[in-house]
């Protein structure tokens, strides 16, 4: 049978309460009956099932020349447990709980490793499951159903309305509009005619079109950002553990003083070789690595679950360091800084005529603009008779009768077929200006109105945005959508640089190329199956919790609740996290520092010695200290605390 | 008498743990076997990587064992950054992967850490 760690580290931990009673009875002078034994026995024990793995490694590691952190362990519960051992039979003081505590907290940081590991989900495969199992291909005059790996560069396909594109490819016959939200995040379908680029997994509206294969296989849109975030997730450079990296010379150094302490004790100072002992074991024994394994998961563990009640989930640590020398802030437009749906803004003309007239106009209407106009009809509670007679108007908008009389919805490029008075006609350039989607709306030839619609920005993203730019962060808006349209919002938000008309698959290159040109760290908060790649390589990914599945993977941070004021909690928990971290470290340091001199006799003249009393007490409240200074965290102060938060 | 033996002893060992840890080491590199028109080889994962340096040959698809024998959290992963592989090793005893032969030059792998690390060679 195959212990998890975690199983090992409850084993451990139930078998080792014994000794933590008697170390906290300890300074009462209390003595559990038979304690010796009882520590010996359940020391051995958790020898057996949790220190033995890492002595094997510890041993194979030294076999390489190496030494790291489970060198250390080894080399700790090693000396404690045999010495202890010895002791026992020899009727001195035994450190058996030095052994036991050592193994279990730096089980307890592999456990938890190996929970976030186990966490990482598939959504890679999900993504690639986005894909149509089959295509309509022109084969011999007739088109017929051909499995999508035998799809190949050249075929004419066929795709109905509603149906998805299969590959990518460029369009040879019909126009219609696509919907590429899944690829793009933009909303708004996209018109598209002969001779423009569909893209595969995307789907087709409303018109019949004929399409040829372009790109097949893993040549794909879709395939290539799978690809993409895969490279990019793996190169993203994991710091190297600090612990691991102080072990490499700890270890080392730790043998080398603990063998001249024996040295002087016995050769100078002529102890006896007991005694001499006795000060080389402490050493080894003071410098376990209790506090500093305990330094780094308790911060983490306490950092991420107050983070998560806030609902903001962290990933992993790595994160946790990033925020820390941030210095760009990148975002993502679409349903990042703006919902994500259009609405209506602006109603030019008498409400009481236009809306009756759009509502009949746009009742049937699957697009996504008749969608908010019928939200806006809906909400201002006005009835609108039906209508008859419906006629296409071919790329400009609809028309038909309403009430026996010609009416009319659609674009601009109506203008030339009807009357606009003057001052709509200005109204309408004014609104275009602020980059809104104006809709006409008329009665027989004649403009009665018009209805603005835009991607209006979440409520709360300038607030957001203004609480980064105070903090010292430069924000960018990074967007496929056009440079008046980014800049409408942009200017709205407050955000300080645009970039947009960016390809989708061009995300992650821009963000390169920001990295190239700070020497701070950036962060990418986005939200669609475009953003993934760009996740992935900024330095910090952000995704929005209703975001698609493949960018909650590629970030390491999450935001639940889709508030961009999120974003200035998590930076502020993540550098309290990580400041934590540090500061832990350093106490552990600072505790091994003080406490492998002491432990090594330098002070015996003064009287000052490690009796194994003390060396146990000493170990306890190391780590009690560590993980009280974790705790804390909790009581740390966060601005912008949703919990806090008054609304 | 005896303390001049205990001072020789403890000059001995000092200056072992410094030749053996912060010598300069260098292992010997692995080669694969090569059958039917494929390249095999197997990386024992214990402590690290054994052989941490592998030597494929050019043009010849190659499979890479590795061999788990490691139960510690350090090395559950291994990554090939060039590669875009990142291999969860503890769910089986033996890894495979597929290493692309078609060009020469070093691949560089490592833990999930960044902690240890070993190259692939293909000339």
């Amino acid at each position: 049978m195959k212990l998890s760690n975690l199983q090992r580290f409850w084993i451990s931990f139930i078998l080792a309460v014994p000794m933590l009673i008697q170390m906290l009875a300890m300074p009462f002078h209390w003595q559990m009956p038979g304690y010796r034994w009882i520590a010996f026995g359940t020391t051995t024990i958790i020898m057996l099932i949790a220190a033995i793995p890492y002595w094997k490694s510890a041993w194979a590691a030294f076999k390489h020349h190496n030494s790291n952190m489970n060198t250390l362990v080894a080399v700790g519960t090693t000396v404690a447990y045999f010495y202890s051992i010895f002791a026992l039979f020899t009727g001195r003081d035994v450190y058996f709980e030095s052994a036991a505590y050592v193994t279990i907290f730096v089980l307890l940081g592999d456990a938890m490793e190996e929970r976030m590991h186990n966490n990482a989900s598939n959504a890679l495969g999900k993504l690639l499951e986005l894909q149509v199992k089959k295509a309509e291909v022109l084969k011999d005059g007739k088109y017929v159903d051909v499995p999508l790996d035998q799809v190949k560069v050249g075929d004419t396909i066929r795709v109905r309305p509603g149906q998805k594109i299969a590959v990518d490819g460029v369009i040879t016959k019909g126009s219609t509009t696509v919907d590429e939200s899944m690829i793009t995040g933009e909303s708004m379908p996209v018109e598209k005619t002969v001779g423009d680029p569909v893209v595969g997994s995307t789907i087709n509206n409303n018109g019949s079109i004929l399409f040829k294969a372009t790109k097949v296989g893993k040549d794909t849109m879709l395939s290539q950002i799978v690809e993409m975030v895969k490279k990019a997730q793996t190169s993203h450079a994991p710091i190297q553990n600090l612990t691991d990296k102080i072990a490499g010379i700890f270890v080392p150094a730790v043998l080398i003083i603990a063998i001249i302490t024996f040295t002087v004790w016995f050769v100078f100072f002529h102890a006896t070789a007991v005694q001499a002992m006795l000060f080389a074991v402490s050493v080894v024994v003071i410098a376990c690595p209790c506090a500093l394994g305990l330094a780094t998961p308790t911060a983490l563990m306490v950092g991420t679950a107050r983070a998560a009640k806030m609902g903001i989930l962290i990933k992993n640590g790595e994160a946790l360091e990033e925020a820390n020398g941030l210095q760009t802030i990148v975002f993502d437009k679409t349903g990042t800084i703006t919902n994500g749906k259009p609405i209506v803004t602006d109603l030019i003309g008498d409400p009481q005529q236009v809306l009756p007239i759009a509502g009949s106009l746009e009742e049937n209407s699957e697009h996504p603009l008749a969608h908010a106009i019928m939200t806006k009809v809906k909400e201002s509670q006005i009835k609108f008779p039906s209508a008859q007679n419906f006629k296409d108007l071919r790329g400009k908008g609809v028309q038909a009768l309403v009430n026996g009389q010609p009416a009319f919805i659609g674009n601009a490029k109506l203008v030339t077929d009807c009357q606009l008075s003057a001052e709509l006609q200005k109204q309408m350039i004014a609104l275009q200006d602020e980059a809104k989607t104006v809709v006409l709306v008329g009665i027989a030839d004649l403009v009665i109105g018009l209805i603005a619609i835009q991607d209006t920005p979440k409520p709360t993203s300038a607030e957001a945005i203004a609480k980064l730019k105070a903090r010292g962060l430069k924000t960018v808006m990074l967007t496929g959508d056009n440079r008046n349209v980014a800049q409408a919002i942009a200017d709205q938000v407050g955000i300080d640089q645009v970039i947009a008309e960016v390809l989708p698959g061009e995300k992650a290159e821009q963000i390169k190329k920001i990295q190239q040109s700070t020497s701070g760290k950036v962060a990418f908060i986005g939200d669609g199956v475009n953003d993934a790649p760009a996740l992935s390589t900024a330095d910090i990914g952000i995704a929005m919790g209703s975001g698609t599945d493949i960018a909650i993977e590629s970030g390491e941070i999450v935001l639940v609740q889709n508030d961009l004021r999120e974003v200035v909690c998590a930076l502020d928990i993540s550098r309290k996290t990580f400041n934590r971290i540090k500061l832990n470290l350093f106490w552990a340091l600072i505790y091994n520092v003080i406490g492998i001199p002491i432990a090594a006799g330098m002070f015996a003249h003064l009287g000052l010695e490690l009796s194994p009393e003390l060396a146990g007490l000493a170990m306890a409240f190391s780590s009690v200290t560590v993980v009280g200074s974790s705790l804390l965290l909790n009581k740390a102060k966060i601005e912008d605390d949703p919990q806090l938060r008054k609304e | 008498m005896i303390n001049a033996i205990v001072f020789g002893l403890a000059v001995a060992l000092i200056s072992f743990i410094c030749y053996w840890f912060f010598g300069n080491h260098h292992e010997q590199a692995g080669n694969s076997t090569i059958q039917n028109n494929e390249q095999h080889a197997t990386i024992v994962v214990k402590g690290g990587y054994s052989p941490s340096t592998l030597i494929l040959k050019q043009g010849v698809p190659a499979k890479v064992n590795f061999d788990m024998q490691d139960s510690t959290a350090c090395l559950a992963h291994v990554v090939f950054e060039k590669l875009g592989v990142d291999k969860d090793l503890t769910k089986q005893k033996i890894t495979t992967i597929e290493i692309p032969t078609d060009q020469k030059g070093e691949i560089d792998y490592a833990c999930g850490m960044d902690m240890f690390h070993g190259k692939i060679i293909i000339k």
